[in-house]
């Protein structure tokens, strides 16, 4: 922990925005540079950059929950995102796309694709996210 | 009955008992429906796909043979289930013990119903485990914890090698399922992988079966609680090897290798545990190394391979299930109410226990072979086999001959002696035990009895089905007698009872005589197996102190320079540089900012070698890295270069933090060791360079590449074929993946926490 009121200032902004850039870099993954794995990569590395800032303890409470909590239940969510498919008969880890809004008449028009694939990457998020955290702020700590 | 129900609800507080009593019982009902059409000789087959991608499947073969073992263990099952309501129902872990009774027999079951040889393995290993978990039960006791450790290793070891014949035979069939594998006998004994697949296979069934020389498990397997020993160590588990090789008979029997080996390792193994059980003073013992004889006889005769020799291979199975597991039971309610199991000790019981004796005695001489019994008809018609075989004759009919009548002889001390004579002093006062106990011998008795009045039935019910499946011809006319004419096996027979008489009157002086055998014979299982446990202990005690020194540097010392020599030899051995390299054209290409990321990859890789702070050298080593991330950008593969980017700022932050609390560098004390670490960052280095080298030069395969190329979009709706990749394509290696990195946090997160101390040194724990 440092004290360091610019540090303290610019935090505040800084993890509200990268925060909302790993959410875009998850979201984008699909077609663009991106996905679960950088956008955890990016969401701790705010939370990071906080616990520098303002102290593992500061951070824990800011999470709310234990980061190992956080990583368990991605990899819950990137497993329940998995079995979906069996459900409609498909291989295990199969995707199963929902196009909302879609035009049927129009083979390109793709709507709001929601899909399991989409779920195993956010679980993918949780993962890098809580692991890291888990990680960083244990060390931090024992520092 | 009113007080007994109290009593029961009372002492046995949970519904654990009867659940456990119904569960097998209706297992029992269900799976008799099937008796007709397995009788009339039509197998069932009924299955569903389970992991359809790599051809396993949860399918069930309902034949002679397997339903012969599933009623055998559903019904065995109700009556020793039965029965440890009252012989474990006060017993603290009761509950716990009902839960791996019932998991053996969902093993035992799918292992003897299961088609596909997958799925056979599967429960295969979960007989494995829960009899690990019932003969270590009493897990207080050092010797039934090590028992328990024995038996596991030994049947798991032989599991392994079970499995690894599956794969071969798979390979070699086309298929795990059983019931095309065994249609393709001819194909397998001609492959050149058949002798490999016949060792892998016996492995398993020999150690599952305690044939000679891993016989020497079954007896320490003792130690499990009398009921476990009677369902699990002989009615069951125990013939899961015995099932195994009558199952395989069709595909990997007939060959020469088959037959001598099995005929030579059953023959042995059934006349010396027969000689062995005559040396026992404690019944229950005597018991255990009687079924090692009829284990080695169904090897034995399923070696043989005759159609008679199958016959009373079958026959036998089921007579020996029945006879056996009432003398176990038996002997158990002798246990429970008298306190001892000593041959020497127990006189007279007959009068103060007359139910118990009466299932005994008929179990009893069923094993003893007489007539009317149905083990009258076993042994004559493994006689008859015997006499019939063209080849090893004298070899199988003499050692069956000499086990049946030490089998007489054993009878007499387990059941004639206990229970006749004069009543002796024993440490509890003897009285009859209560009905769930003595109904299991008397019950299984009546049917010992019954099959040997009306061998019709038996041969209908379980034989002729069983050989046909065996045999694997459903044209073969079986045909059980108790009598019919005098001929060379019914003299044998006669001979038999004389022998064992004689042997019984002086078995006393004979028990003596082989104990002093055995006493001087320098081979000993037992202990060897101690000596190889240890060894193994040792071996393990070198290798971990040779490699896990605790000191970081040499580990990563022996990670790379594992890695240097693997390179290096694969290249070496390859002879995989046979190419030129061009300098000029390679260096002629290359722009500014090329050559910037070159300078500044190198310049931080030199302040990493020889800065003296370990904050400098990760700074420098960060460098290093964003310059990797550049190389990424410059050559657009963008997913990569924000990873590598991520990683090393967070690498850099983790190692920060860390080194926060790490002295500094201790160069001079480091200074002799630093060219050898030089000289092998080098040939990494060297050797790194060449393969990518190789690489480029080489013909790089694009299938993969196109592939996803063109299916991205179409059939995953994505254009970031990196991220489809790693969420779609190949979504379970990510899941495995995200599983590890889960796994390495928590560990930790556990050893940083584990060893929190402050700054006296103390554990927080430890403060008061």
């Amino acid at each position: 922990m440092m004290n360091s009121i610019i540090l303290n200032a610019a935090t505040r902004l800084v993890v509200a925005l990268l925060l909302l850039f790993s959410v875009f870099m998850l979201l984008r993954g699909h077609n663009l540079p991106g996905g679960g794995f950088i956008g955890g990569l990016i969401g701790a590395t705010g939370f990071v950059l906080h616990s520098i800032a303002m102290g593992a303890q500061a951070t824990r409470d800011t999470l709310r929950y234990e980061p190992q909590n956080i990583a368990m239940i991605g990899l819950g969510i990137a497993l329940a995102a998995g079995v979906f498919a069996v459900f409609f008969g498909d291989a295990f880890f199969t995707g199963q796309w929902w196009f909302a809004g879609a035009d049927p008449a129009d083979p390109d028009d793709k709507g709001i694709p929601i899909s399991s694939v989409l779920v195993f990457d956010i679980g993918v998020y949780l993962v890098v996210f809580g692991s890291l955290l888990t990680l960083v702020l244990a060390l931090e700590e024992e520092v | 009955m009113a007080k007994s129900e109290a009593e029961v609800a009372r002492v046995y507080g949970g519904p654990a008992g009867w659940i456990s009593v119904a569960i097998p019982a209706a297992i029992f009902v269900w799976m008799l429906q099937y008796m007709g059409a397995v009788a009339a000789g039509q197998p069932v087959l009924v299955g569903i796909d389970w992991v359809p991608s790599m051809d396993i499947r949860l399918s069930v073969l309902i034949d002679g043979l397997s339903l012969t073992f599933a009623l055998l263990i559903s019904g065995i099952g109700t009556l020793v289930t039965l029965y440890s309501t009252k012989y474990l129902g006060n017993h603290p872990e009761y509950p716990r013990f009902v839960l791996f009774l019932m998991l053996f027999m969902v093993g035992m079951l799918g292992l003897v119903l299961s088609d596909n040889l997958i799925a056979l393995f599967v429960f295969w290993e979960i007989t494995t485990i829960s009899s690990y978990l019932l003969i270590g039960f009493s897990s207080d006791e050092a010797k039934s914890r090590r028992s328990a450790l024995q038996a596991l290793l030994v049947t798991g070891t032989g599991g392994l090698a079970f499995l690894a014949g599956i794969i071969l035979l798979g390979n070699v069939a086309g298929s795990f399922e059983l019931s095309e594998v065994l249609g393709q006998g001819d194909v397998i004994r001609a492959h050149p992988l058949y002798p490999a697949i016949l060792i892998l296979f016996l492995a398993g069934a020999f150690t599952k079966s305690a044939q000679f020389p891993f016989h020497f498990w079954l007896p320490n397997a003792m130690a499990a609680p009398t009921p476990v020993s009677a369902y699990l160590h002989s009615a069951t588990m125990v013939k899961g090897g015995v099932y195994l090789m009558a199952r395989m008979n069709p595909a990997l029997g007939g060959t020469d290798a088959w037959f001598w080996a099995l005929v030579i390792a059953g023959g042995f193994t059934t006349v010396f545990a027969s000689v062995l059980a005559i040396r026992q003073t404690d019944i229950k013992q005597v018991l255990a190394y009687t079924t090692l004889m009829a284990l080695g006889a169904l090897t034995l005769f399923i070696g043989a391979g005759t159609a008679a020799a199958i016959t009373g291979m079958m026959a036998f199975l089921v007579v020996h299930s029945l006879y056996k597991a009432a003398l176990f039971l038996m002997i158990g309610i002798v246990d429970h109410e008298t306190g001892t199991r000593d041959v020497d000790t127990l006189r007279g019981l007959g009068r103060k226990m007359p139910l118990t004796f009466l299932g005994g005695a008929i179990a009893a001489l069923s094993m003893a072979g007489i007539p009317p019994l149905v083990g009258f008809i076993g042994k004559e018609f493994l006689y008859k086999a015997g006499l019939d075989m063209d080849r090893a004759t004298l070899w199988i009919t003499g050692t069956i001959f000499a086990a049946s009548a030490l089998m007489f002889v054993a009878a007499g001390i387990s059941v004639l002696r206990p229970f006749t004579g004069k009543l002796a002093q024993t440490p509890q006062t003897p009285h009859e035990g209560p009905w769930a106990m003595w109904i299991g011998p008397l019950l299984l008795g009546s049917l010992s009895l019954g099959f040997g009045l009306f061998p019709d039935t038996l041969e209908a019910w379980f034989v002729a089905p069983g050989t046909w499946a065996v045999y694997g011809d459903y044209g073969y006319a079986v045909d059980l007698y108790l009598f019919r004419e005098v001929n060379a096996a019914f003299l044998l027979s006669l001979a038999t009872f004389a022998t064992g008489a004689v042997l019984y009157a002086i078995h006393r002086p004979l028990r003596g005589w082989l104990g002093r055998v055995f006493e001087a014979n320098p081979i000993k299982f037992d202990p060897g197996w101690d000596r190889v446990l240890d060894g193994l202990k040792a071996l393990a005690g070198w290798q971990t102190r040779l490699l896990q020194s605790g000191v970081l540097q040499r580990y990563i010392f022996t990670v790379f320079l594992t890695l240097a020599v693997g390179i290096g030899a694969t290249i070496w051995a390859k002879d995989a540089m046979d190419f030129r390299i061009d300098w000029v054209g390679s260096v002629e290409g290359l722009q500014f900012k090329h050559w910037a990321v070159v300078v500044f990859v190198t310049a931080g890789a030199i302040l990493t070698a020889i800065t003296t702070s370990r904050m400098t050298a990760i700074a420098a080593l960060g460098v290093v890295g964003i310059g990797v991330a550049l190389i990424f950008i410059i050559f657009s593969a963008p997913d990569v270069a924000i990873t590598q980017l991520l990683v090393e700022v967070l690498v850099v932050v983790l190692v920060a933090v860390a080194m926060l609390k790490l002295p500094q560098l201790g160069l001079a004390r480091d200074r002799k060791r630093r060219p050898v670490h030089a000289a092998l960052a080098g040939t990494i280095g060297v050797l790194v360079t060449m393969v990518m080298i190789g690489v480029v030069q080489g013909n790089i395969d694009r299938r993969l590449t196109d592939f996803f190329e063109v299916a991205s979009w179409p059939e995953a709706y994505g254009r970031n074929i990196v991220n489809v990749i790693l969420v779609d394509f190949r979504a379970i290696d990510t899941f495995g993946e995200i599983a590890v990195v889960v796994i390495a946090a928590l560990a930790a997160y556990a050893l940083l926490r584990g060893t929190r101390y402050d700054r006296n040194g103390d554990k927080p724990e430890d403060r008061t």
